[in-house]
């Protein structure tokens, strides 16, 4: 207990010292976060108004050991911060310079004394690391927040079954495919072939950049397994890069009925199909 | 239980009622393949419209019913896969490669009927 008292009284202690100089080691820790190149997309002015309420919340945090109001400031700081493209690093980088920029001061101060020094130190240095380790976490799981809404925004613009035609539908693909998203898209697919008795499917993936191996295989069983239901699939807007994984995990190209694009995959069908689509007089 | 085969024009239609054990599966192989000489089908449909199920053994068995009776000289359509059966087999590797499949009966009889036309 009486250990206890004396950490209170020495992180006391350490708090009038760093609101009393809280100007000029404030501005040393902004120097610090220029010279080390951290934080570059924002201004300096940016910068300093940041640092003043970081550093006022590090007191605070220090002064009344609790560290929710850290937690809430560290969170709300990373809801701004992350649309600037600020990286994970740099975040930790700032919180542990300010860490390095007070201890060093309290070396100035207690130069003299050493077992007062080492002592104060004790205090600090818990303290200190907990609330590093707070604004970190506080940053990351705001970053696993925003990720996640994206991938549930990117999910609910899921790919609609369109029907063109009388037994043709189309499946337009648009971003990225994980695993989980091809195989909603084959269920929906399949679904839809059944409830439109679909013939043939164009699946057009033109809007997507690249596909991992897994999703690959998936978008190729998917092709078999809409054959299974008596449905001719032809893939459009392959890309260089995906035509490359195609060929590297060996597709059987006998299966893969592929157009260029969706217009040709289109045309394709309708010849499959029988249609025949003609102008009704030359365009004038 | 035995899988009861219809005859519909120049057409054999087997439906399968149920789960099948292998030994019905093997009776309506040598059943099809007799039959298909006997009536002179020119097609035969397969209907698995009601199995939810397709093992190793009844993909294999549908195989090489198709085979079989291309080389007894028709035509073989299986019909009636359902959409999360289709897509469990072929993540078993249980693709069909070589037999023609449709969505219902009524469209394994206008593909037969539409290769009975190309083949006149």
């Amino acid at each position: 207990m009486a250990k206890r008292d004396e950490s209170s009284e020495l992180l006391r202690e350490l708090v009038a010292h760093l609101r009393q100089n809280r100007t000029q080691l404030r501005e040393e820790w902004v120097n610090r976060i220029s010279e080390t190149r951290l934080l570059t997309a924002m201004t300096k002015e940016e910068i300093f108004a940041e640092a003043t309420s970081v550093y006022d919340s590090y007191v605070e945090a220090l002064e009344t050991e609790t560290f929710e109001a850290l937690q809430a400031y560290a969170r709300n700081l990373s809801e701004r911060i992350i649309p600037r493209g600020v990286e994970t690093h740099e975040v930790v980088g700032i919180v542990l310079l300010l860490r390095d920029v007070l201890a060093r001061s309290l070396f100035a101060k207690y130069q003299t004394d050493f077992k007062k020094l080492n002592r104060i130190l004790d205090a600090y240095e818990p303290a200190a690391n907990r609330i590093a380790n707070t604004v970190a976490v506080g940053f990351v799981q705001e970053r696993e927040r925003v990720i996640r809404q994206q991938q549930e925004a990117i999910r609910e613009l899921s790919t609609p079954v369109l029907q063109v035609r009388e037994r043709l539908l189309i499946l337009p693909i648009i971003g990225v495919i994980d695993p989980q998203r091809a195989r909603q898209l084959t269920e929906q697919l399949l679904r839809g072939i059944r409830t439109n008795r679909a013939k043939v499917v164009v699946i057009d993936i033109t809007g997507v950049a690249a596909m991992d191996v897994t999703v690959a295989n998936h978008l190729v069983q998917t092709v078999e397994a809409s054959r299974l239901l008596g449905a001719t699939v032809i893939v459009t807007g392959l890309s260089p890069e995906i035509a490359q994984t195609l060929v590297t995990i060996g597709v059987d190209l006998g299966k893969m009925n592929t157009v260029g694009d969706l217009q040709g995959g289109i045309e394709q069908a309708e010849r499959l199909l029988g249609y025949k689509v003609a102008a009704l007089a030359e365009p004038s | 239980m035995e899988v009861p085969i219809l005859k519909q024009g120049a057409v054999l239609i087997a439906t399968f009622q149920a789960a099948l054990s292998d030994a019905d599966l093997n009776q309506l192989r040598s059943a099809l393949v007799q039959q298909v000489v006997r009536f002179r089908s020119r097609g035969v449909i397969v209907d698995v419209t009601a199995m939810d199920v397709m093992d190793s053994f009844a993909s294999r068995t549908l195989r090489e019913i198709a085979h079989i009776i291309r080389l007894r000289g028709a035509e073989t359509v299986i019909v009636g896969i359902q959409p999360e059966v289709a897509f469990a087999m072929v993540q078993l590797g249980l693709t069909l490669e070589g037999v023609a499949t449709a969505l219902d009966l009524e469209e394994g009889l206008a593909y037969l009927n539409q290769k009975f036309k190309t083949m006149k």
